[in-house]
């Protein structure tokens, strides 16, 4: 096989291929009822739908897969939802009331963690530099809040232990 | 008292507190007669525009909630409406169609033949601010918009709905139709 067919031959291939992930990564994956029933809710149970079975929720499950025989994809499904039942047929709290704090709690809370992170790691840094006195157990060395009699009795006690 | 101390004092107080106030809301739930009926504005049902029990004002109103999947509120549908063709002019009914699909709800409609005014209450916020306890339920509205009557469940018959519309007409409402 000469040289140039060699070369047409392979920017074909990677043509081809490239076409292929394009077409893949645009078409939209196709959903499922259990992959939306674990994400919305019953309209009257206040439970997630994939637990019901009460007659609104069969109603429910019915139009759902209506929609994904016409081929609409999740994000496409859970649209009609709201604009059925409104947004709380989405499993998500709701930005207003008493659902507020299950965004708050979270954000209070890493906040929080965070700032004790930070807090520790600079009285530990603050420690290590010789900024605040030592602990206890802390230090140890010559300069380090340890005497030279400490020292050498120290030196004295671990010459014991040589063997 | 110690930081450890006076959180763990906010905490558990604050947990009486909620406790506290879900027990006395839970003690006060439901609406009382003579208190205003809530009249948020919703879509109509078929679509077109928007309507509330407040568009009644100076009229008897009867507020029915249901949903097209609720089988008791296809039981008492046929009375619903006679009652409705025959006491057009001294009382309206308005239906509020609520946590249901409204394609669903519009066959319901043309099924029953029912021909009065609808809302459509698509996420069931007013069937909660009704605090209603469920469907069918049917609240009686006086020309000043307070309620006069309630009633959760469906209506056996015609006479179940005329007994229960009663103080429109003057008399007492019938506390429980038909048991």
């Amino acid at each position: 096989m000469s040289r140039a067919r060699l070369t047409a031959l392979l920017l074909a291939a990677l043509i081809g291929a490239g076409s292929f992930a394009s077409i893949a990564s645009a078409a939209p994956a196709r959903t499922s009822l259990p992959e939306i029933e674990d994400e919305v809710m019953c309209p009257i149970c206040g439970t997630l739908l994939s637990l019901s079975h009460a007659p609104a929720a069969e109603r429910e499950r019915v139009f759902i897969r209506r929609l994904i025989a016409q081929g609409k994809t999740k994000e496409e499904i859970k649209d009609a939802l709201v604009a059925e039942y409104g947004g709380q047929v989405l499993a998500m709290p709701e930005n207003r009331g008493i659902d507020v704090w299950a965004y708050l709690v979270p954000a209070v809370g890493f906040g929080l963690a965070a700032a004790g992170v930070a807090w520790t790691v600079v009285r530990w840094r603050r420690r290590r530099s010789g900024d605040g006195p030592p602990g206890p157990g802390e230090g140890g060395g010559p300069g380090d809040g340890v005497t030279d009699r400490d020292a050498e009795r120290l030196d004295r006690d671990m010459a014991r232990f040589d063997l | 008292m110690n930081l450890k101390t006076s959180l763990i004092a906010v905490a558990v107080a604050a947990l009486l507190g909620f406790l506290t106030w879900g027990l006395v809301k839970k003690g006060d739930a439901g609406l009382k007669v003579g208190e205003p009926v809530p009249a948020a504005a919703l879509p109509t049902l078929p679509p077109g525009g928007e309507s509330s029990v407040a568009d009644y004002r100076g009229r008897w109103v009867l507020l029915n909630v249901w949903a097209s999947w609720c089988k008791p509120c296809r039981a008492e549908s046929p009375a619903l409406d006679e009652f409705e063709r025959r006491n057009r002019g001294e009382v309206a009914v308005l239906g509020v169609n609520t946590r249901d699909l409204s394609e669903d709800a519009t066959k319901f409609l043309r099924e029953f033949r029912i021909e009065y005014p609808q809302i459509r209450d698509a996420s069931g916020d007013y069937a909660d601010q009704l605090e209603a306890t469920g469907v069918p339920e049917s609240f009686l509205v006086d020309p000043d918009g307070n309620l006069a009557a309630h009633y959760p469940g469906p209506f056996r018959d015609l006479e179940g709905v005329e007994g229960f519309v009663a103080p429109a007409f003057g008399g007492e409402p019938i506390e429980r139709l038909g048991s």
